[in-house]
């Protein structure tokens, strides 16, 4: 049985959905691109062209969940089905679009370069903790022009997983689609079996900028997944209530699967977001607060009493450092989030409000997902009696158990077994190994993983492909050249 | 009585109340009481109060921003008065507050308007999605000394950069000093597009506005 955690009960869960039905009739969202107003225009939404309001009725948006999906499945490198969103499949991948990575020798936040965002990639490729890559960091040696889909090019070159990704413009999702079908032969086959999933940001409150809801029609239109990122910020982008943030919340995704669905019936989406609470002492979105995991949890208890898949930020930290601040409350975020059954759980590595990135907290957060994960499998049942036939030929002795042949064979079921990182050493030998704090453990982990990486091996003719496609764009947006990427060398 | 009066100008401030400050400041020009002094030894002692709490994290930012709005809205009925009196507040400085074109992300921009309101400095907020030339038309409209630009995205950070090359183009700087701030800006970006200021908070970008216009502590 797997444990659920439900912070809201079904009445709760009516009177959320009623309350975004009514907003999204008034106040109304305000939808600022012109396609998504005609499509809910036709649909029989009310639409005032001067204000972009829209009314939206909720028979539209019944229709519009009809119609999404109730599950798909992302797929790796090699085609097989790796990530399920739909039901209570829980899955994490990295934090995405951080701009700065935390040097460990210096604990300076350093902006963003290609090697950084590489480094992540291969740590995240050898986690198996990680089902997904994310697009991790935004790299500031190439131009702004190509920040989105230069750093999909580069997990395509350096891992076969899954993708959670985003587009920055309604031109670079063509792009970054384009170059996912490089890969999957043709856009047909990636609609069949998508790789990657894309964010699309509402801006709070109730806004679908002309960017967020230009992404939804082009991924719709081209069947690739999306996945809907709403960030109510109690108290300052949203009611400052929990409640009040979790139904803003909803209505921003209801309005987003409406105009999804109407460009194409059918096609995934995913009922997520980045919600937080708003710190009232230093104006930040504190994302290892409780409350915002509170939230993340709520609202995907209401995705899922629509049947949708779910995608939720959580286990970020405020920290600046890799310290105590930053384990316990990414490791809280983790815990909740799995017992939530969230479909996938982002944010892993990060440090300050999601704006830093660490190869060496993704280790560590693998742990805190490991645990997580091992919490998730609930208590189970291996034996015939529970304890009873365990005890056969027992002499009260301590350590008679160790000596049983189920023992050897069951432990590794019941004992999620930790990695280097989590010391469980004895204090002798704990300082023979150096003394040393987690920290530094992760550090000598990333060195080791760094170390063993393998790159994978990819068919070079669509790799020679992808690169040229990329390398257009690079020109069009004034460099000579790529960045040098570690001797690939590229037909 | 006039030390009375003033005491409840602070207080109205302090209890972030818009109403009362504003019926205060009707008073006080119905009792000839010189708007300077309404403001100065009545409603900004409730201003510098809040924002001494907020420094020391005893008051929040609900508290700082309703105090804010209660100065506001004091400052708009004395100002006319002030203005027919021929006299000008003493401010700090004036600044120009916007969010680049193509962003809509506005709290942080708001806060550190509020904060700089508080600290004395006169604000003109232009709001959202403003692009280079009404930024830098609006600071030579009101003689400001800084300008202050946010921006969320990584897509619209780059817009920091156009206005301050317009500024240089136009040679307005120094004259015009530029802060910028948001989420993705950090000191390598406000190094790299050649900044004057740049904070990560709202409380730091009062002290950086400060220094700008050479009052620094």
């Amino acid at each position: 049985m797997q444990p659920k955690l439900s912070l809201l009960d079904d009445a709760l869960i009516a009177r959320i959905l009623d309350e975004a039905y009514q907003l999204m009739l008034k106040p109304g969202i305000k939808v600022q691109n012109e396609e998504a107003r005609k499509l809910l225009a036709e649909a029989g939404a009310q639409v005032d062209e001067e204000t972009m309001i829209v009314r939206i009725p909720e028979q539209i948006v019944r229709q519009a969940l009809e119609t999404a999906p109730r599950q798909f499945h992302l797929f790796d490198y090699e085609d097989q089905p790796k990530v399920q969103y739909g039901g209570d499949a829980v899955h994490f991948d990295p934090g995405s679009s951080g701009i700065c990575v935390l040097i460990p020798e210096t604990l300076e936040h350093k902006t963003a370069v290609t090697e950084d965002l590489i480094r992540i990639i291969k740590v995240a490729e050898s986690l198996p903790q990680y089902d997904a890559q994310s697009t991790a960091v935004v790299c500031d040696d190439v131009p702004k022009e190509l920040h989105d889909l230069y750093r999909l090019y580069l997990v395509m070159l350096f891992s076969k997983k899954p993708i959670v990704t985003g587009a920055f413009t309604n031109t670079t999702v063509h792009h970054m689609i384009d170059m996912l079908a490089i890969f999957a032969g043709g856009r047909e086959n990636l609609r069949e079996h998508p790789r990657a999933i894309f964010d699309a940001c509402p801006s709070p409150p109730l806004i679908w900028s002309n960017f967020g809801a230009g992404n939804l029609i082009t991924l719709a239109r081209a069947g690739v997944p999306a996945e809907i990122v709403s960030m109510p910020l109690a108290g300052a982008a949203a009611p400052v209530t929990l409640l009040g943030a979790v139904t803003q919340h909803a209505a921003e995704c209801l309005s987003g699967i409406t105009i999804h669905q109407l460009a194409r019936a059918g096609s995934p989406i995913v009922w997520g977001g980045a919600a937080s609470t708003f710190d009232m002492r230093k104006g930040g979105t504190p994302f290892g607060s409780v409350e915002t995991a509170m939230i993340g949890s709520s609202y995907t208890q209401v995705g899922k009493s629509l049947g949708l898949p779910t995608h939720a930020y959580l286990g970020g930290t405020e920290s600046k450092i890799l310290d105590m601040q930053a384990g316990l409350e990414s490791g809280m975020g983790a815990m909740i989030g799995a017992l939530s059954g969230i479909n996938m759980i982002s944010g892993s590595g990060m440090i300050d409000s999601l704006l830093c990135h660490s190869p060496e907290k993704l280790v560590i957060d693998a742990e805190g997902i490991a645990m997580a994960k091992r919490m998730v499998q609930g208590m189970m049942i291996h034996t015939e009696t529970l304890a009873t036939g365990f005890y056969e030929g027992v002499n009260f002795k301590g350590g008679d158990f160790l000596k049983q042949r189920i023992t050897l064979q069951l432990f590794q079921k019941e004992q999620h077994m930790p990695g280097k990182v989590i010391d469980r050493d004895s204090m002798r030998g704990w300082k023979e190994s150096g003394s040393l704090d987690t920290f530094a453990r992760a550090r000598i982990r990333v060195t080791e993983i760094l170390a063993s990486y393998l790159r994978p091996e990819l068919d070079p003719v669509q790799v020679a492909e992808l690169h040229a496609f990329v390398l257009t764009l690079a020109k069009k947006a004034g460099m000579k050249n790529l960045p040098m990427i570690e001797n690939f060398e590229f037909a | 009585m006039t030390e009375e009066l003033f005491k409840q100008m602070a207080q109205s401030i302090i209890d972030g109340d818009s109403d009362l400050s504003v019926e205060l400041a009707k008073k006080a020009i119905e009792i000839n009481m010189h708007p300077l002094e309404a403001i100065t030894k009545g409603f900004v002692v409730g201003v510098n109060y809040i924002g001494d709490q907020f420094g020391l994290g005893e008051a929040f930012l609900p508290e700082l921003v309703m105090a804010g709005e209660a100065m506001k809205a004091a400052v708009a009925v004395l100002e006319p008065e002030l203005i027919k009196l021929g006299s000008a507040r003493e401010t700090m400085g004036r600044v120009v507050l916007a969010t680049v074109e193509g962003d809509i992300h506005e709290i942080g921009k708001t806060l550190v308007g509020t904060m700089l309101s508080a600290s004395g400095f006169e604000v003109t907020d232009l709001g959202v999605d403003q692009p280079a030339e009404k930024i830098i038309g609006k600071a030579l409209e009101i003689d400001a000394q800084i300008i202050g630009m946010s921006a969320l995205l990584t897509t619209t950070m780059v817009r920091q950069r156009e206005v301050i090359e317009e500024l240089d183009k136009e040679g307005l700087r120094p004259r015009i000093k530029v802060m910028v701030g948001g989420a993705p800006i950090t000191r390598d970006w406000f190094q790299k597009i050649k900044a004057d200021g740049y904070s990560e908070d709202a409380v730091g970008a009062v002290k950086v506005a400060k220094e700008l216009v050479g009052k620094g502590d």
